[in-house]
């Protein structure tokens, strides 16, 4: 794919477009670090041994991007800042995360439904990042697309088999799919610096596929036999340093060794 | 089938093993020959799946984002493993199911290694250099065992435990090249788990029930006691360069045999754990079944989902 226009070399120069950069690109990584985190604490325990493998395989991917955005957010930086530090040493307003990927895996319904969503939302993102006038996000994007296209139809295949498994599957599912809902919203949500790099093409915007989401995600809740839930509101807050009440838990188990051995190499 | 007809059966048989050529899961064996062997490759794959858990235990505080993912890679194969042996197992005639039932009612065992808490980051290198180290010993030999899907099932998997105990070797020397603090971890990390690692590799010869019958079936090609005295060989020098200490006051080389002496072995504490009273006996198992329980109404509806799909297509294809 193309690039709508490159970048103008002397974009970085400037201190705001370079704040604006780095916050952007948090936007998108501190999503795939939360929801490796949530997936990484179910290795060992799925319900056989092939989707505990798939759903490890998942959270790796999701690690691969996330270290390869935050190297480059660090050479941005130029501060000397590393991968690990931009991962364990901000305080929990400084992250970037949506609420849905912080959303507890309450039973294997809710590990799909919640991934599903992002999915979805994940794998359009990349297929436009392709576009983006910044060549190192080009690249990302198109190493990463394989393995979000992967991850879409296998959460999408297992929310088709439990919505249309079982009576008892059904109702797990529904619940699930109607207690994560109120967080796909926010996946969509413009702040300022998605504004400045959608302006200077960077980002695509993503507001513009919106509809398209919710009717990819309509048709397979269709499909799997679930209903779309109808809510009067959505809940956000996290891509702006608001979280849930959760998200402390997440990070004090994340950072616990780097809090507690400061300075030290593993 | 006469008498004579199994004596020439039986006779073929062994002359086959002894010829080095495998048996294969539609040649007929004898019944202790698949009984033995269900039970060692069981046995094998439940330690595999055990095995996940002290080490998933510190995947979500692993404390750099290399070393989570490189952990979770490390964890994602002990499951790969339990599957291909699983599917080994399953050649015998037995049903994962019904194997994993073993495990669950605990009329199978694991390595009891696992019965053991993951206290600090250092076990996960401890474990990798130690555990897999001890693995390693136990295995290579099976990789050219009898039973063929076994055999072939082994090579793979030691393939991928060397590089776990490289992967746990570099843990330890990261913590050992660090701060005072880290090298402590790496230490106690070291004296909790050598003995255990040592206990691994089977009861001393002389308690030792199933040798002979397994050495002749190549299940075994060294005594348990060589097995240890090479895992010791192998594994002194790569503590000295560690720069830690096996926590052992009598080990010392001995010129004369070409191999470490070492203290006793706490052999009473190995039964305890044997015998489900290790620290984490209950925890581990309670867990593998927790995990089995809750997931049913996962695999129910799968398997609901699988059997419409087709009801659907045999409709489409009248
Ligand atoms: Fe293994
Ligand atoms: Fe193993
Ligand atoms: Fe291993």
């Amino acid at each position: 794919m193309k690039p709508i226009r490159e970048l103008n070399p002397q974009f970085l120069e400037s201190k705001e477009n370079k704040q604006h950069l780095i916050d952007y690109l948090l936007g998108v990584a501190d999503n795939y670090l939360i929801l490796a985190q949530r997936l990484g604490e179910l290795c060992g325990h799925g319900p056989n041994l092939e989707p505990d493998i798939a759903i490890t395989n998942i959270s790796l991917d999701l690690l691969g991007q996330v270290r390869s955005f935050y190297q480059y957010i660090s050479q941005i930086k130029g501060d000397g800042s590393t991968e690990d530090d931009i991962a364990f040493l901000r305080k929990e307003r400084e992250y970037r995360s949506v609420l849905l990927v912080q959303q507890p895996n309450t039973d294997f319904a809710y590990v799909i439904a919640r991934q599903f969503f992002f999915d979805v939302f994940n794998k359009m993102f990349l297929n436009a990042l392709q576009q983006s006038a910044d060549e190192t996000l080009r690249a990302l994007a198109f190493k990463g697309i394989k393995e979000a296209s992967y991850h879409e139809r296998f959460s999408g295949d297992w929310l088709k088999r439990l919505g249309d498994g079982t009576e008892e599957s059904h109702d797990k599912a529904q619940k699930a799919v109607n207690d994560l809902w109120v967080f796909t919203d926010e996946l969509f949500q413009v702040n300022e610096s998605d504004s400045a790099m959608i302006d200077a093409g960077v980002a695509p915007d993503m507001l513009q596929l919106r509809e398209y989401y919710y009717e990819k995600v309509e048709n397979l809740l269709t499909e799997a036999t679930l209903e779309v839930p109808e809510v009067p509101y959505f809940q956000k807050g996290g891509k702006n340093g608001l979280h849930s009440e959760y998200m402390g838990y997440i990070l004090a188990e994340m950072q616990y060794m780097q809090r507690t051995y400061p300075n030290s190499k593993w | 089938m006469s008498e004579a007809e199994i004596k020439s059966l039986e006779a073929q048989f062994e002359a086959k093993i002894a010829n080095d050529e495998k048996i294969e899961p539609k040649d007929w064996m004898p019944e202790k020959y698949r009984k033995t062997h269900i039970r060692q490759i069981s046995q094998h794959a439940h330690s595999e799946i055990v095995g996940m858990l002290p080490e998933g235990n510190w995947i979500t505080r692993a404390p750099s984002l290399r070393r989570k993912a490189a952990l979770l890679a490390k964890v994602q194969d002990e499951a790969g493993h339990g599957l291909y042996l699983y599917s080994a197992c399953e050649t015998l005639g037995i049903s994962r199911e019904e194997l994993y039932n073993q495990l669950h009612t605990g009329a199978a065992k694991y390595s009891s290694i696992f019965n053991y808490p993951t206290l600090t980051w250092a076990d996960m290198g401890a474990i990798g250099w130690l555990v897999d180290g001890a693995a390693i010993i136990n295995q290579v030999p099976l990789c050219s065992t009898s039973y063929g899907p076994y055999a072939r099932a082994m090579v793979r998997v030691c393939k991928e435990e060397s590089f776990h105990q490289r992967q746990g070797y570099e843990i330890m020397l990261s913590l050992c090249n660090g701060t005072e603090e880290q090298k402590q971890m790496a230490q106690d990390a070291l004296n909790r788990w050598w003995w255990p690692s040592l206990m691994m590799l089977g009861p001393e010869d002389k308690d030792s029930v199933h040798t002979e019958q397994s050495m002749k079936w190549k299940l075994k090609r060294k005594t348990n006691d060589e097995l240890r005295q090479q895992f010791i060989d192998q594994t002194v020098p790569q503590a000295d360069i560690l720069g830690l200490t096996i926590p052992d006051p009598e080990l010392k080389w001995n010129e004369e045999k070409g191999g470490y002496d070492f203290g006793p072995i706490d052999w009473d504490e190995f039964w305890q754990v044997v015998k489900g009273h290790g620290p984490m006996n209950k925890k581990r198992l309670d867990d593998r079944r927790n995990a089995w329980e809750k997931g049913k109404w996962v695999r129910d509806a799968a398997m609901a989902y699988a059997q419409k799909q087709n009801e659907r297509k045999n409709k489409q294809a009248i």
